[in-house]
């Protein structure tokens, strides 16, 4: 039992990861503001919730695993609705070198 | 598992670090914020995992503050963005 | 060399990095971003330093409410930001200011390698004593009970500081409504988003407060999530802050220190001296300033940060 609840933890954790890895290089690499911003919210909404859903079961505790949760979900809310404002702030910019992509490295 | 979460622990930090270069490099405000909102998604992984690792379970109160609080900045970001605007900043 | 050990010192790089980047950023703006991260990061290294209580603080403070001053404050000198970027202080000017802070942080590291081994502490004392206010968070002992001189002019400090921001109003808004009468589309996001989170917010101040007496939290921590979501609801236009001049307002605003003051001059009476609590009431006497001290704080963080008085009544 405790060999699958690890594996559970183990799996979901490094997929958490592998969100955060795709968000950070998103972050980094897209072109300009608004495909950031679609990157940055997997990293958010997937990334930590995948890391949340694995340690759950090592909570030990349903408060703390429900406690987890609360996290996870304040998260979300917050990572929906800075997505929004950001990419309200972002378009309403025109003419602004926000719209534009990043110029050669110099 | 202990060794395992402070693997993956490493690796969150790293890509916490990686976002900075965003906010380094912008170039626009939005971009800067976006990092910003990043980086407080991964501190808050990563203070769920050090809090397991280290077995402190008030650090999840914490991570709880931290994800009740890490819209604000970005409000605050939008709100003063719009408050320069001449007709809404409400000063007769 | 662990990967733990490892993984503190990269941190720790990281840390100073962004701290140094902070301060040579050229925009403000920039630079504030860079400000709040750091104290995000900061949070985590008080966690590894078993210091969950400022971790907390650093959390609200840092990564919250000093986020949205802050910024606010680079909103407002973004007009003349582009002007003083092309001035540039003489070379007099950059040497003095480099030695100078060469000469602090000389100072700062002299005094850090100096210190005995061990370090001096009063930790065991304050944790042998424990049972004496029958609180399990040492720190809210040594904040509430052994230190508690400290806390309550701390609490006169923020009061003096809100009436210092008040101050700066003109003399015909005295007494008016603080900052701008903020306005969002009632039906956006942000209005959204002031409607839900609050509820939340509430409840995790109550519980960071309550937990505060036998794990990390307190008030402090937990009167600034409450001010946070007090702003949160002034920012969406769905309340007004209401005007400085307003009793009930300014009641709430004593209530923190003016409680702790009272509880501290009936010391001479009940117990043996200023601010001692007699043992058999220690922990309800603590509790009942640590109420009034929660929302003491949350009023007047909020306060602090909606700002001067800058419409008079009903505008």
């Amino acid at each position: 039992m405790s060999v699958a609840v690890d594996i559970i933890t183990i799996v979901a954790i490094t997929a958490g990861a592998f969100f955060f890895l795709a968000g950070t290089v998103g972050l980094l690499r897209f072109p300009d503001t608004l495909t950031r911003l679609h990157a940055l919210t997997k990293a958010d909404n997937l990334g930590l919730g995948l890391v949340v859903l694995g340690l759950v079961p090592q909570a030990g505790s349903l408060r703390g695993g429900l406690k987890l949760l609360c996290v996870w979900a304040l998260a979300l809310l917050a990572g929906a609705m800075v997505s929004q404002l950001i990419a309200r702030e972002a378009s309403g910019q025109r003419g602004d070198p926000a719209m534009r992509h990043d110029g050669p490295p110099p | 598992m202990i060794e395992f979460m402070t693997t993956v622990l490493g690796f969150i930090l790293a890509m916490l670090a990686l976002g900075l270069v965003r906010i380094l490099r912008g170039p626009a405000d939005a971009d800067r914020m976006m990092a910003a909102q990043l980086i407080g998604t991964g501190g808050i992984a990563a203070l769920l995992l050090l809090g397991t690792v280290t077995a402190v379970p008030a650090t999840v109160d914490v991570a709880l503050t931290l994800a009740l609080l890490a819209t604000f900045a970005s409000i605050a970001f939008v709100k003063k963005g719009r408050a320069n605007a001449p007709d809404s900043t409400g000063d007769a | 060399m662990t990967v733990a050990s490892a993984l503190e010192m990269a941190l720790a790089a990281v840390v100073l990095g962004v701290a140094t980047w902070t301060i040579a950023a050229r925009e403000t703006f920039a630079a504030v971003v860079g400000f709040v991260t750091y104290g995000l990061l900061l949070a985590l290294i008080w966690v590894r330093l078993d210091a969950v209580d400022v971790a907390l603080v650093e959390a609200a403070i840092g990564g919250g409410l000093g986020g949205v001053l802050l910024l606010g404050a680079a909103a407002r000198l973004r007009v003349t930001e582009t002007p003083t970027a092309t001035e540039r202080p003489s070379a007099t000017v950059r040497v003095g200011a480099a030695l100078l802070s060469a000469a602090v942080a000389a100072a700062l590291a002299t005094g850090v390698i100096l210190l005995p081994d061990p370090a001096p502490t009063l930790a065991p004392a304050a944790a042998a004593n424990a049972t004496a206010t029958g609180l399990g968070n040492p720190v809210t002992n040594v904040l509430m009970a052994f230190r508690a001189m400290d806390t309550m002019l701390e609490k006169v400090v923020l009061l003096l500081a809100l009436v210092g921001v008040w101050s700066l109003a003109p003399d015909r808004l005295w007494g008016g409504h603080p900052g701008p009468r903020h306005r969002a589309d009632p039906l956006g996001t942000l209005a959204f988003l002031a409607r839900l989170l609050p509820p939340v917010g509430i409840v995790v101040g109550i519980y960071v407060f309550w937990t505060g007496k036998d794990h990390p939290g307190g008030a402090f921590q937990g009167g600034t999530i409450l001010a946070a979501m007090w702003l949160l609801v002034m920012m969406a236009g769905i309340a007004d802050a209401p005007q400085v001049s307003s009793r009930r307002l300014r009641i709430v605003l004593i209530a923190g220190p003016g409680i702790f003051l009272a509880v501290g001059l009936a010391g001479f009476a009940i117990g043996s001296a200023f601010l001692a609590y007699p043992v058999a009431y220690a922990k309800p006497l603590i509790l009942g300033i640590e109420v009034a001290m929660t929302l003491t704080i949350a009023a007047t963080l909020g306060l602090l940060l909606a700002g001067a008085p800058e419409r008079s009544a009903g505008q």
